[in-house]
């Protein structure tokens, strides 16, 4: 028989200190459903997904009755449509399918919508990030992500201003939900192909039929774990931070494998990931603030925050057979309270959170920023957040709202788990002649490393 | 299949032996029990094997909760495995 006192400390986690599974996402390829025609390729993804994801959300919800912890989403990511479309050049009306085929299936989002461009561009993938915007702005389910950079091939300038351009057209085309388009796209250096969390989930072309890839959270946990740690030092806090973040993973690690099991998909991969939700007490500046910081945002937060993703790798790592996805702390603005409140403050800064993204998960993410920012200026944004990514050999992204007709100070409320934003001030120095310039930002030496 | 019955929530008499009752009705077998009591806050939890249950799962759960509130405790079952993973190696 268990001891009383784990059951107990695990009903707590669930009840008191919001431990759920965040996500279980069905990676589906659909390299199979390519053809010349654009509405023959249309039906064959739209046939592939209901059958293959038809009962994803009705798993989810019999497991998560059977087992007690709640899985709060169901997603599904698929191969990146600018290869799926290409053929036809369809790429909205691929679009459209997704978001028929995610809302008939009950799912809270589906992947994919994405190009892989780090190095260069095809004609194909210029038109399909063109379409990005129309795409995003008139689905509701369909999520965006374009890969700009990596390590090995560097950052595809032309297509970091591209991307600018998109994020301002998203912002304006849906201006009226709160530019609720730009939380749907985001710009990744090294992207991974496993990834279950949105709007960056896409199945990469090394990835498998259908796979289940689980992102767990818990950030309400470890906070709970360490206000016990009164006057223990960084290394006590370290492991106390590991050992809670096995017992998270080891949930999403069995969830995982009974999801898969009962769809008859293979069982990819869990994502370690600390994902904070807008709620009071699931919030990830708490845990650096229970460190002891007196608000995130302060001298001392990269380094706890480095603390913390650390830990909490080395621990799952341990839990899970097969660890992959983004795997580490996220601090998105909106979708954590202690975020929003320093943000509110002015104690977190925009510098402050590039600082922070050097050494966690995954990048500046759901951050408004005033309408009037340039197109440029959010280009050399995200140039700045893919050279911390690819030097650091790190997933890096950007997700920012360029909130229309919004000034700094203002609100913008998203609704759901995309919570809320205060409008952060961005620097208003003009590097338009930069990012204008194009090209590749080669990549880095791989050695003679300081 | 194994599973976890916890029932947490004020004493009072006869919590046990409703737990039970509802456990004997559909067939399921009480393998493990153990209660303990702080001031006045009760404990129970229960290990249950639900092979020759003559009720699925989700009904079970159900009738549990149900039984729960109109007793003014919060009893829930869940599937064995989660406490397994979360607390052994």
């Amino acid at each position: 028989m268990l001891e009383t006192g784990d059951i107990l400390e695990t009903i707590r986690m669930v009840d008191d200190q919001n431990l759920d599974v965040r996500t279980i996402t069905l990676s589906l390829s659909l390299l199979d459903c390519i053809s010349s025609s654009g509405r023959e390729t249309e039906k064959k993804v739209y046939d592939k997904i209901m059958r293959r994801a038809g009962k994803l959300v009705e798993t989810g919800e019999k497991l998560s009755g059977e087992l007690g912890i709640p899985i709060v989403n169901k997603r599904i990511s698929v191969t990146p449509v600018s290869m799926i479309g290409s053929p036809s050049g369809d790429y909205v009306g691929l679009a459209k399918v997704l978001d028929r085929a995610a809302k008939e299936t009950g799912v809270d989002f589906i992947g994919g919508y994405s190009a892989l461009v780090h190095k260069a561009m095809t004609d194909a993938e210029r038109d399909f990030m063109a379409s990005v915007p129309e795409a995003i702005s008139c689905t509701d389910k369909v999520c965006s992500s374009i890969n700009v950079a990596s390590t090995r091939s560097g950052i595809n300038m032309d297509a970091v201003a591209m991307t600018g351009r998109i994020v301002k057209e998203l912002a304006e085309r849906t201006a009226d939900r709160g530019a609720i388009g730009c939380a749907k796209f985001v710009v990744f250096a090294n992207a991974v192909e496993d990834n279950p969390f949105m709007a960056g989930a896409f199945t990469g072309l090394g990835e498998g039929e259908a796979t289940v890839n689980v992102g767990v959270s818990g950030p309400g946990v470890v906070a709970a774990a360490l206000k016990n740690c009164k006057g223990k030092d960084l290394t006590e806090i370290a492991d106390v931070i590991k050992r809670t973040a096995f017992k998270i993973t080891r949930a999403g690690q069995l969830v995982g494998s009974k999801a898969a099991e009962m769809l008859g998909a293979k069982f990819g991969i869990v994502d370690l990931s600390l994902a904070p939700t807008p709620a009071i007490g699931d919030s990830v500046a708490e845990i650096l603030e229970v460190m002891g910081l007196s608000s995130v945002g302060g001298h001392g937060t990269t380094a706890a925050l480095a603390l913390l993703n650390d830990a909490v790798k080395k621990g799952g790592v341990m839990a899970s057979g097969m660890v992959g996805g983004l795997s580490g702390a996220f601090i998105p603005v909106s979708e954590d309270a202690g975020m929003i409140r320093a943000a509110r403050s002015g104690k977190l800064t925009l510098p402050k959170l590039e600082a922070m993204t050097a050494v966690c998960s995954v990048g500046l993410d759901m951050i408004a920023v005033p309408g009037d920012t340039t197109a440029e200026t959010i280009s050399a944004i995200i140039a700045d957040e893919c050279a911390i990514g690819v030097v650091n050999g790190k997933t890096t992204a950007v997700r920012l709202i360029p909130v229309p007709g919004g000034k700094v100070g203002d609100e913008v409320d998203f609704g759901g788990l995309l919570g809320s934003a205060p409008v952060m001030p961005v620097s208003d120095v003009d590097s338009s002649e930069f990012v204008r310039r194009g090209g590749i930002i080669p990549a880095p030496l791989h050695s003679l490393k300081n | 299949m194994k599973a976890i019955v916890t029932v947490l929530g004020k004493d009072k008499v006869g919590i046990i032996a409703d737990v039970a009752t509802i456990m004997k009705e559909y067939g399921v077998n009480i393998c493990d029990i153990s209660q303990t009591l702080m001031q006045e806050y009760f404990t129970m939890i229960m290990l249950v094997d639900l092979s020759a249950a003559t009720v699925d799962f989700a009904a079970l759960q159900k009738e549990l909760a149900a039984r729960g509130r109109e007793i003014g405790v919060d009893i829930r079952i869940q599937h064995q495995d989660l406490f397994d993973s979360m607390h052994k190696i």
